[in-house]
């Protein structure tokens, strides 16, 4: 294994594939930043760039797109709530308010640290314990994951404000609903499309994150008639200022660990990926806040920050975990990664490392470069970034609108999307108006779809039967986690009356 | 500043592109230009085919410009509504497609079939394959096979589309040809052929039925097995695998890809494009594109594809109409 490391390592400090990842890093954090444009169109790009590469280098470049473009997906969300890609739709929930504090900067320079930190973590683990890892993954059944998507919504708490439990449960019902839309994926059977065709692919999550985040945002603020206002003065050196204080980094610490060992484990399973992790990480960080600090989230928390940026970069590491000890695909961008492998003839699975090792070990070695490419790319740029906040509104606010709408239109070619974008919108704000949280749809969406497949999956299995539940020692532990989540709150304030009494 | 500068320079390529392939698809005497249409999105099997036939026809110099569009939706039916609704400026224009328009079109998923297109020619295909994990009990299909009839519900068959589409039919029509009861056929559809080769790899399903390509790269990769293809002839890049044939089963089954043009278009017009694609077999430059992608080729122009559709659409109409899919 030594003997591949260093093999690997002459491979990535060749100075070609060093330039590879500097390229790959720029362009893919470059295209990660336009809202709609995210990893999986970004690596679509790059595949005719690599058939002329050796694959080393090939993938070198697109694993370089594809971590540029996870980061540059926070930037976006963090500055105008418009994220560019599914894994960082989560990173707007308190990345943008801090952004609207005056503090972009101080957002941005986070974020870029939490990658940092999360994607070398991940690539550590990747490191020492891809092989063993993949059979964990592996062992992950059906029940599991629906197992694992319900202590998943039991996160819903996390993403609803101050006496809005209610609310919140209802979006999150919301979201289920939205996500059944469209045809069933066990049986075909369309639902919900009323026999409109362009409704039977369902309803994407990036138009219903743009929908309901960019776009409302910015019609309410026109609503409001805050683009009449003027402008505030906006003091320039504090909104590029990257400082952080020594009490913040102490307070994001131990978020940061935590996030990018348990992104990574999520990413690793193939059937969930970056953007569950996200959110996951996001959840499981309220929990463990203390009941003060609960109340800061949404509203510009630093830890509600980064952990799903921490999360979804340990996660995108975690993803090539099966991607290249088994060769199968967890998401939609390792699948396209997998044909350009082997269309360069490299052949993913068990053997990779025995066979090519120089792939094996130099993708993994290029992934701490590229982490720290990133870094050093973008801590110069984010005080220039960050002042576009200063752009006048009056400005601001069609540009918001303009690149949220090509950039979900984009992604499909499909004029059906901008209309449901529009439509989704319009309820959006009404719902917005009487206080409900938008957050929560989100999750339930993004868990439902999940869920409902491996529990139709399951029952398949079972022949009916809800004993999958608990047969296996695996569904059992998370279920009993799930519900002790949901329990331990309610004990604790009994026990806690009880004292007073 | 300079990210948004940029960025908006970048879609108004976009737009710049979009609108010369518009207009490019009055154009047509002889074939210069061939506009692909693309019923799914970038990076899918469709997305492949065409822009892996366009390269090998542009860099061979059989055409001049090949463009491409993706049109999702509807599981392909958006793409064959746009075709028909803009047939009289898509003379220039070829949409990929495969075995799911027939499959489609029985259900009911669109209106439309491949009656209301030309079509031209079917150019690659695959084969379904039946798999394993190298640690299965089942070394031949044939166990596989009596376990099914002895207790149906004892296999559990993975594939990575919904019941009732193609996996689930070449896993019926598999086992229907062995003599066992296809409606009682326990079928669980996963999202994605990774997701169900992970479904048998974790042990909870303990076939998989897939594309022989897919298959092909797991097998090299010694996690799993593949014990029967429905190719009707073996596969030289897996010559040890038999085919269902062979075995005994009388079922073969080829997911073809092909193109199709716009309705109305003239006989000449689409007999040039089927003499252009068979021209692009014997070039250097598709030899290229077909090893890097693993594709095997089928060319089946005009009539003879026309009848090939004809015929899988009535096995596969049967097949489905006795398991209950349709009425």
């Amino acid at each position: 294994m030594l003997d591949g490391i260093f093999v690997g390592l002459g491979t990535a400090v060749m100075p070609f594939n060093i330039m590879m990842v500097v390229v790959g890093c720029f362009a893919g954090t470059f295209i990660g930043m336009l809202p709609g444009l995210g990893p999986i169109s970004a690596v679509a790009l790059m595949i005719p760039i690599t058939y002329g590469l050796d694959p080393s280098s090939g993938i070198i470049l697109m694993a370089g797109v594809y971590y540029g473009a996870v980061f540059g997906g926070s930037t976006s969300s963090i500055l105008i709530n418009a994220p560019g890609c599914s894994s960082t739709v989560v990173t707007s929930f308190d990345g943008y308010p801090i952004a609207q504090k005056g503090q972009a900067g101080k957002a941005l320079a986070l974020a870029a640290y939490c990658s940092f930190v999360g994607g070398t973590v991940g690539a550590i683990i990747l490191l020492f314990a891809a092989p063993a890892l993949a059979s964990v993954a592996l062992s992950f059944q059906s029940g599991d994951y629906f197992a694992l998507m319900v202590l998943g919504l039991t996160a819903v708490a996390a993403f609803s404000g101050k006496g809005q439990v209610i609310k919140a449960m209802m979006m999150t019902v919301f979201g289920l609903m939205i996500a059944t839309v469209g045809a069933d994926v066990m049986t075909g059977v369309p639902r919900f499309t009323f026999g409109n065709i362009d409704l039977i692919d369902g309803v994407s999550f990036l138009l219903l994150a743009m929908a309901t985040f960019a776009l409302t945002e910015v019609i309410m603020s026109v609503m409001k008639g805050q683009h009449l206002e003027k402008d505030p003065e906006i003091n320039m050196a504090a909104l590029g200022s990257m400082k952080l204080t020594k009490e913040e980094v102490k307070e994001v610490a131990p978020t940061v660990a935590r996030s990018s060992v348990f992104g990574f484990i999520i990413g690793v399973l193939p059937g969930a990926g970056a953007t569950i992790a996200s959110f996951l990480a996001y959840g499981m960080e309220r929990n463990f806040a203390s009941a003060k600090e609960k109340l800061k989230f949404g509203k510009g928390a630093l830890r509600g920050l980064a952990a799903p940026e921490t999360a979804n970069n340990a996660a995108s590491t975690g993803s090539f975990v099966p991607l290249l000890t088994l060769g199968i695909p967890g998401s939609g961008t390792t699948a396209i990664m997998l044909g350009a492998l082997i269309a360069a003839g490299v052949q993913p699975g068990p053997r990779l490392f025995v066979d090519n090792p120089d792939v094996f070990w130099s993708v993994i070695i290029s992934m701490y470069f590229g982490n720290l490419v990133l870094l050093i790319l973008n801590l110069p740029l984010i005080p220039y970034i960050s002042r576009l906040l200063a752009i006048p509104r009056q400005i601001l606010i069609p540009l918001i609108l303009f690149f949220s709408i090509t950039g979900v239109y984009l992604v499909s070619f499909n004029t059906f999307d901008i209309q449901m974008m529009v439509f989704i919108t319009v309820i959006a704000l009404f719902l917005k108006m009487l206080d409900f949280p938008m957050a929560p749809m989100l999750l339930g969406y993004i868990l439902g779809d999940i869920m409902e497949q491996n529990l139709s999956r399951s029952l398949v299995l079972s022949d009916g039967s809800l004993a999958f539940l608990w047969e296996r020692p695996l569904t059992l532990t998370i279920m009993v986690i799930a519900i002790l989540v949901l329990v331990m709150p309610l004990i604790s304030k009994v026990f806690g009356k009880k004292k007073v009494a | 500043m300079l990210s948004k500068f940029i960025a908006r320079n970048k879609v108004t390529l976009l737009a710049a592109a979009l609108a010369s392939t518009l207009s490019m698809g009055s154009a047509n005497a002889a074939v210069d230009d061939i506009h692909f249409l693309i019923p799914g999105g970038a990076g899918g099997g469709w997305d492949g085919t065409a822009r892996g036939v366009g390269e090998a026809l542009t860099k061979s110099g059989l055409i001049d410009t090949a463009s491409f569009e993706n049109l999702s939706g509807g599981g392909g039916g958006k793409a064959i509504a746009n075709l028909i609704e803009k047939a009289d400026q898509s003379h220039g224009t070829l949409m990929v497609n495969s075995t799911p328009i027939v499959i489609s079109s029985l259900s009911k998923v669109f209106p439309q079939s491949f009656r209301d297109l030309t079509p031209i020619a079917a150019v690659i295909g695959d084969y379904g394959a039946f798999v394993v994990p190298t640690s299965s009990k089942y070394q031949t299909f044939n166990q596989v096979v009596s376990d099914f009839n002895a207790n149906p519900r004892s296999v559990s068959i993975a594939g990575g589309s919904a019941r009732g589409s193609m996996d689930h039919l070449v896993a019926a029509m598999a086992f229907k040809a062995a003599g066992g009861d296809a409606r009682r056929l326990k079928y669980v559809a996963y999202d994605a052929g990774g997701t169900a080769m992970a479904g048998i790899l974790s042990g909870e399903a303990q076939l998989l039925s897939t594309g022989f390509s897919e298959a092909v790269v797991l097998a090299n990769a010694g996690e799993v097995r593949i014990l029967a293809i429905t190719g009707d002839e073996r596969s030289s890049t897996a010559p040890d695998v038999p085919t269902l044939k062979e075995l005994g089963y009388d079922a073969s089954f080829v997911n073809w890809r092909g193109f199709f043009g716009a309705p109305g278009l003239s006989d000449e017009a689409a007999n040039e494009y089927a003499d252009l694609l068979s021209k692009m077999y014997d070039t250097t430059e598709w030899q290229v594109v077909r090893d890097r992608n693993g594709w095997s080729e089928i060319y089946k122009p005009r009539a003879d594809f026309v009848a090939f559709l004809e015929n899988q659409e009535a096995v596969i109409g049967d097949l489905m109409r006795e398991l209950g899919f349709l009425k």
